[in-house]
């Protein structure tokens, strides 16, 4: 009977009670939301056009991150250290590319998404072995991204609002915006698309596939940069982001592994669902859910609609 | 030359069926199990505790995993967890029955750990490939979670790790602190002998060819009449089974205490790679695997200084440690790329090698 009370009504009277706590955890599920999607969209993008499931997307994000700071530590100018963050994520998708899709063409899904576990563990290692392993401080003031928060009254207590959080908000949806014109209205977009639909398709009418994969692992690297950027100025740039990142996995399954749309609703809701569930119905169990929330949200979701929210469905013919 | 099976003639079906069809191949088993229980007399306390031993367990847990990726065709990346479940009961067992054997709680505990794989396999049923992947995400984290946040777990401990306790077997104290690394490695190797023998039994008979036909094309093989359904979850209990017994073992046999963070993710991780880089569906991949991820850090550790230390410069533990992510990580991608059917692939490229040898033709 307690238990019942503690899961079903304290709750919802602790929300009514306290609605300034219920927009504080709102906001910050939001915002963690936006970053699951940013991560989630890096997948997208990639299994859109290649069909390879890219579990590195979480160290990609980490990579970046370092290489920014790092160039920063040796002196580079913030906004130059930028651009060759930018180009060292081009060299990696090119290298990529390379190395370990061209040699893999054709082969089962499962073996890319095993060569891309190896890819997480070298980048791994070698990040960790070039700038070393220890949490460094994303330079956000060279970044011209706004620090500092604004607070205001809500029924009896007041919600604080970082201006960071909302900055990431705002650079997200931007860069969703232009992803989606890019996808859209350019030429390369539509072979993107056109890549998407159909490979042999693709090819027949002459689009380059293996320029098509370098450009779309490029872009899943700056949309990684953004992403670490944004993250490592919330927390610091650390190698314990790449579990947290995995966390955009369930997201793509709420979502569907193929919808841009999907991963930012999947996002929302897996960031949404985490801090409302670690925050009123955590303490029930002792605390800590975070870790598992989304996965067992995943888990619980794929039994009744394997294909996510706006996945196509899997139709399967022998 | 060497290799030769002429002159060996199969006469009955059991010998067309047997494991080892060739003499020289049983020949050589014999002798790399007698050579196995010699290491434990005459070798040193560092071999035994810090390589053999371990190299036995993870290539137990190696084979559980095989038999769920390499046969059944699921991937999975809970293994970490389901080592932990299968220590944690068996710390549950020893502490609750101090009167039974250790060993028949090690084996016992297995079964509960084949228990959760069921519950988690079930997603299975519906969905496959990355997809499963993930829901078995979900068992690593939520599994590592109750290690660490269910107190009952590990008894009230303050400290929140378990223990192994003082346990004997024929008089000789096998696990605890007075544990000899001989007496544990004696336990450890015959265990993993048996367990082996059971897994190469199931592979080979009629639930090994059941996974291996879900594996090939589920489609087809509901159409001759094995239901995916119990043969899914077969594999899932099956290969938790082994991953479990493997990690009971792992904290009463080998690390004689663990934390719930020893059970984490780059474990599973560290496992699937042994299998990858072993060879997928091959049970002596598993333990070529095992051995060659588990050594490389060893390996490196000793190779690297002499190799360096002529120029004047010194190798740190942490750089070692993120080369051997490296060149794990290359590692796996070379092999996709190069062998995906891993070691054992080229042990029988090998073999076949010298059976021809020196007339190739």
């Amino acid at each position: 009977m307690d238990l019942l009370s503690q899961i079903f009504v304290e709750p919802f009277a602790l929300m009514v009670e306290m609605p300034d706590l219920l927009v504080q955890t709102l906001w910050e599920g939001f915002v963690s939301g936006v970053l699951y999607a940013l991560i989630a969209l890096g997948f997208v993008l990639i299994f859109k056009a290649s069909g390879v499931f890219n579990f590195a997307q979480g160290i990609m994000v980490v990579f970046s991150a370092l290489t920014l700071v790092g160039f920063y530590a040796m002196g580079v100018p913030a906004i130059l250290a930028l651009v060759l963050a930018i180009g060292v994520m081009f060299v990696l998708a090119w290298t990529v590319e390379r190395v370990v899709l061209r040699p893999l063409v054709n082969q089962p899904d499962i073996i890319l998404f095993m060569a891309t576990f190896g890819l997480t563990y070298f980048l791994i290692g070698f990040g960790e072995l070039v700038f070393g392993g220890e949490p460094k401080q994303m330079i956000t003031d060279e970044l011209f991204l706004p620090t500092g928060a604004t607070e205001f009254d809500l029924g009896g207590g007041y919600v604080r609002i970082q201006h960071l959080d909302v900055a990431a908000a705002v650079i997200a949806s931007i860069m969703i915006a232009v992803l989606g014109v890019f996808f859209s209205k350019t030429r390369i977009g539509r072979a993107l698309r056109a890549v998407a639909d159909s490979h042999k398709a693709a090819l027949s009418v002459g689009i380059s596939l293996n320029q098509i994969w370098v450009i779309v692992w490029f872009a899943a690297g700056v949309v990684a940069l953004v992403t670490g950027i944004m993250w490592g100025a919330r927390s610091d740039v650390s190698f314990a982001l790449q579990i947290i990142a995995l966390k955009a996995l369930p997201v793509l399954i709420l979502g569907g592994f193929t919808s841009i749309p999907g991963a930012i609703v999947g996002g929302l809701i897996i960031g949404l669902g985490e801090k409302i569930g670690e925050f009123y119905w955590g303490p029930v169990v002792g605390g800590g859910i975070e870790t598992w929330f989304a996965y067992v949200i995943a888990l619980i979701f794929l039994l009744f609609r394997p294909q996510g929210l706006f996945g196509e469905k899997i139709i399967e013919r022998v | 030359m060497i290799y030769r099976e002429a002159g060996q003639y199969k006469t009955s079906y059991e010998a067309d069926r047997a494991v080892f069809p060739l003499r020289q191949d049983r020949i050589g088993i014999a002798l790399i199990i007698v050579a196995a229980y010699a290491a434990g007399v005459f070798g040193s306390d560092f071999l035994l505790q810090a390589v053999l031993i371990p190299f036995l367990i993870f290539s137990l847990a190696a084979i559980g995993l095989n038999i769920l990726v390499g046969y059944a065709g699921l991937l999975s990346l809970g293994t970490g967890a389901f080592m932990g479940v299968g220590a944690y009961a068996c710390y549950k067992l020893m502490t609750a029955f101090p009167e039974v054997n250790v060993v028949v709680w090690i084996l016992m505990s297995g079964f509960f750990s084949a228990a959760v794989g069921v519950f988690f396999g079930l997603p299975s049923l519906r969905i496959k490939g990355f997809y499963l992947a993930v829901a078995t995400l979900a068992a690593q984290f939520f599994l590592q979670w109750s290690f660490n946040r269910i107190p009952w777990l590990y008894n009230y401990n303050i400290s929140g790790a378990i223990e192994a306790p003082l346990s004997t077997l024929f008089g000789v104290p096998i696990t605890g602190a007075t544990a000899t690394s001989e007496a544990r490695y004696f336990v450890v190797l015959t265990l993993v002998i048996g367990l082996t023998w059971l897994a190469s039994n199931l592979v080979h008979g009629r639930i090994g060819r059941q996974w291996m036909a879900i594996r090939d094309m589920d489609i087809a093989a509901e159409l001759i009449g094995i239901r995916p359904l119990t043969a899914k979850l077969m594999a899932f209990a099956c290969s938790s089974y082994f991953v479990g017994v493997a990690g009971a073992m792992m904290v009463f046999l080998w690390y004689g205490g663990a934390e719930y963070n020893v059970f984490n993710i780059d474990q599973s991780f560290f496992i699937l790679f042994m299998i990858i880089i072993g060879g997928l569906g091959s049970l002596i991949g598993s333990f070529m695997g095992a051995a060659l991820i588990f050594m490389l850090p060893i390996g490196l550790g000793i190779v690297l200084p002499a190799i360096t230390e002529p120029f004047g410069l010194t190798v740190g533990a942490a750089t070692i440690e993120h080369l051997r992510f490296m060149i794990v990580g290359a590692l796996i991608i070379f092999f996709l790329i190069v062998e995906p059917h891993g070691l054992a692939r080229l042990w029988q490229i090998g073999k076949q090698k010298l059976r021809v040898w020196p007339f190739p033709y």
